[in-house]
């Protein structure tokens, strides 16, 4: 059974928001503390701006990253459960194709 | 009332409590004994995945390496964090779509194969014993330190205690008690934290105190004082220090981060939720109440390190009055000198206490002037931090009292976590999926309770007689696991051509690289004498420390399992129909009609 284009076209909405969320991860964790020294020169509020994100920027981040998945992707398959039933006009995921 | 009387009250209370809790929420089917029966809220799930993960390194360990490596810190706190990322949007919600008990469960169906599933036991069974040793042993140190027992009834008490609510509840009493355990530990955690930062900054938000004015009136922050303070005596700036080079620090911190995702006691907490909207929301929520802990441990390693700082230097720097007479330490200085754990050795004879960093050449030359002989705080366990914090801080008895049974708590709920993912691997993978496959649910279901059993005695025998190696062993369970399960469950769902031949091809020779480069240097099964490449820096694969290997571990495992599975044939329809249903939600193809 191949997949339906439906279904195709919820894995591939998934994937994009995945991989988009993990360049965030990967610059909030790895980029940032590569350029750790320069940004300890910026000021935030009172803490230098490198420590920062160490001591409590990343874990933040994180949340944020996590919460932006969740939403999103609750609402897609809220979508999905609505648009699946039979009947129901497709709007956000393509019917199938002749 | 005395330290200890209360120390028995409040650690006898949750403890009261914790076997309370165990009657109530006794498994009667096997669902309930390995994943609660499906049924708990994202929220509790999210809190017992908190205890669950945070272990007594978690507890008492990770202030004390921020208070010394500062900055350098940061891949611990980055990388035990980061994980979760990972597991909310590339593991939990599929394997709770996938919907059975274990991990090497969906690996075997996965890649319908019981070698598969056999492969993915034994590396859970190292990854996880590795990981549990640590746990024994902390249970025995923190009955030991606080309720002045020898550490082998320490031990035998902890055992007890885990054998009963975990053979009895299994998964169903290990998550409600992991809620409870999760309150007390954040208590025990934060309390002091509060107290302290409102001494020093006014501010009672320890984050916020972190980022704070001083409140002696010297007008400066506290990071500024705190680097100016320690700059002073010769120690590396806190703000800036690094513990490693550049790309050891990044592939350690990797390595812990997939490590997190890997390990099999956090993943399997994923199936006790209802749907899988709640396993994702459910990863989100553990982060959250795990960040209540790792967003103070900075602010409490600072602030202690401080703290320490100025209780020993107490003027200026060569001023004969500048440092801590010996007769006048403080009372928390003798209790810890008691246990060994902090040492002073008065070298040049002056009763007085010079504490700075004598490895740095220009510190040593200007401490000569004044006559110092040398760092005279010989040792200075780094472990010492969270465990003293309130009586540096001056705080209360039942403050002290919490934070013993906060430390027992973050222990014995990592043990029994871990020793419920070594049970099931055993009872319903070996058991009921290899060798014995007619078996009954309450035959199983005793055969758990069983395996349970002999999983504490293991790991209390080998808490009893630690492995030498047990103490460093920590970051290496991640490291396994990381380079093990964490890419195949990864395969698994976003490669659909991944067939069985490269999974466990991918398994063994990830889990294989890490463990030889950890033996080469550190001995064949941690045997001293054995390693035949030196434990030192210039040794190292592009001077990458063996506890970081697990990411290149991983590596490994995803270029051989692509490779191979390139080279086979692919699986069969029947499974690649199984991966199209774990990526859509509700059932299978048929919700697309």
């Amino acid at each position: 059974m191949q997949p339906k284009p439906a279904q195709r076209a919820y894995w591939q909405r998934n994937i994009r928001l995945t991989l988009v969320l993990l360049g965030v991860w990967f610059c909030v964790t790895f980029v940032a503390g590569y350029f750790a020294e320069g940004l300890n020169r910026l000021p935030f509020f009172d803490f230098p701006l490198g420590f920062y994100l160490f001591a409590q920027g990343s874990l933040l981040a994180y949340l944020a990253i996590i919460g932006i998945y969740v939403r999103y992707m609750n609402r897609m398959d809220r979508d999905w459960a609505r648009e699946s039933e039979p009947g129901q006009p497709r709007t956000r995921f393509p019917g199938p194709t002749p | 009332m005395d330290l200890k009387t209360m120390t028995y009250i409040v650690v006898g209370a949750t403890f009261a409590l914790y076997l309370g809790i165990a009657f109530w929420a006794r498994a009667g089917s096997t669902g309930e004994f390995y994943v609660a029966g499906g049924g708990v809220h994202p929220i509790a799930n999210g809190m017992a995945t908190g205890a669950d993960w945070m272990s007594a390194a978690s507890f008492i360990s990770m202030a004390g390496l921020i208070a010394y490596n500062g900055y350098g810190a940061s891949l611990f706190l980055m990388g035990w964090t980061g994980g979760y990322v990972l597991l909310a949007m590339l593991l939990a919600p599929y394997l709770r779509k996938f919907g059975k008990f274990t991990v090497p469960e969906f690996i075997g169906d996965r890649f319908y194969s019981n070698g598969a599933r056999i492969v993915a036991v034994v590396c859970l069974i190292l990854a996880s014993i590795t990981y549990v040793i640590g746990q024994m042993k902390g249970v025995g140190v923190a009955f030991s330190r606080f309720l002045e027992v020898e550490y082998d009834t320490g031990l035998y008490i902890g055992m007890a205690l885990v054998f009963f609510y975990a053979t009895l509840g299994g998964m169903k009493g290990i998550t409600y008690t992991q809620i409870a355990q999760y309150v007390v530990l954040i208590f025990a955690y934060t309390i002091p934290a509060i107290f302290i930062s409102m001494n020093l900054t006014g501010n009672p938000l320890p984050q916020l105190g972190l980022g704070s004015t001083m409140a002696d009136g010297s007008g400066m922050t506290l990071l500024a004082k705190l680097n100016l303070v320690v700059t002073e005596l010769g120690f590396k700036e806190y703000t800036t220090q690094t513990m490693a080079g550049r790309l050891d620090m990044f592939v350690y911190t990797m390595s812990l981060m997939i490590g997190t995702a890997g390990l099999p006691h956090v993943i399997v907490r994923f199936f006790t939720v209802p749907k899988v909207k709640d396993a994702r929301s459910s990863a989100g929520w553990a982060l959250v109440f795990i960040a209540i802990l790792y967003t103070t441990a900075p602010a409490v390693g600072a602030m202690a390190r401080l703290n320490l700082m100025q209780t020993i230097q107490t003027g200026e720097i060569g001023s004969p009055e500048g440092n801590l007479s010996y007769e006048a330490r403080p009372q928390w200085f003798k209790n810890w000198e008691k246990t060994g754990l902090l040492q002073f050795e008065d070298k040049n004879g002056d009763g007085r206490i010079q504490y700075y960093n004598d490895a740095n050449p220009e510190m040593a030359a200007k401490a000569e002037q004044f006559g110092w002989k040398g760092n005279e705080m010989v040792k200075v366990d780094r472990d010492i931090i969270v465990l003293a914090n309130p009586e540096i801080a001056k705080l209360p008895n039942w403050v002290i009292a919490l934070v013993a049974a906060g430390g027992l708590a973050a222990a014995l709920s990592t043990a029994a976590g871990l020793l419920l993912a070594i049970s099931s691997a055993i009872s319903h993978d070996l058991l009921k999926g290899v060798f014995m496959k007619g078996i009954s649910e309450k035959a199983e279901l005793r055969a758990g309770r069983i395996s349970m059993a002999g999983a504490i005695i293991v790991a209390g025998y080998l808490g009893l007689n630690p492995p030498g190696f047990a103490a460093g062993t920590v970051a290496i369970a991640f490291g396994l696991a990381g380079a093990s399960i964490f890419p195949a469950l990864m395969l698994g769902i976003f490669y659909k051509r991944m067939n069985k031949e490269g999974a466990i091809a991918g398994m063994i020779a990830g889990i294989s690289v890490t463990m030889l480069y950890v033996f080469q240097h550190k001995g064949i099964l941690f045997i001293k004498g054995t390693e035949f490449l030196g434990d030192m820096g210039p040794n190292w694969f592009l001077g990458i420390q063996p506890n970081a290997f697990g990411a290149i571990g991983a590596v490994v495992n995803f270029a051989v399992a692509i490779m191979v599975a390139k080279m086979t044939t692919e699986p069969p329809q029947h499974i690649q129909d199984l991966v199209e249903s774990i990526r859509t939600p509700r059932g299978a193809g048929g919700a697309t009609h």
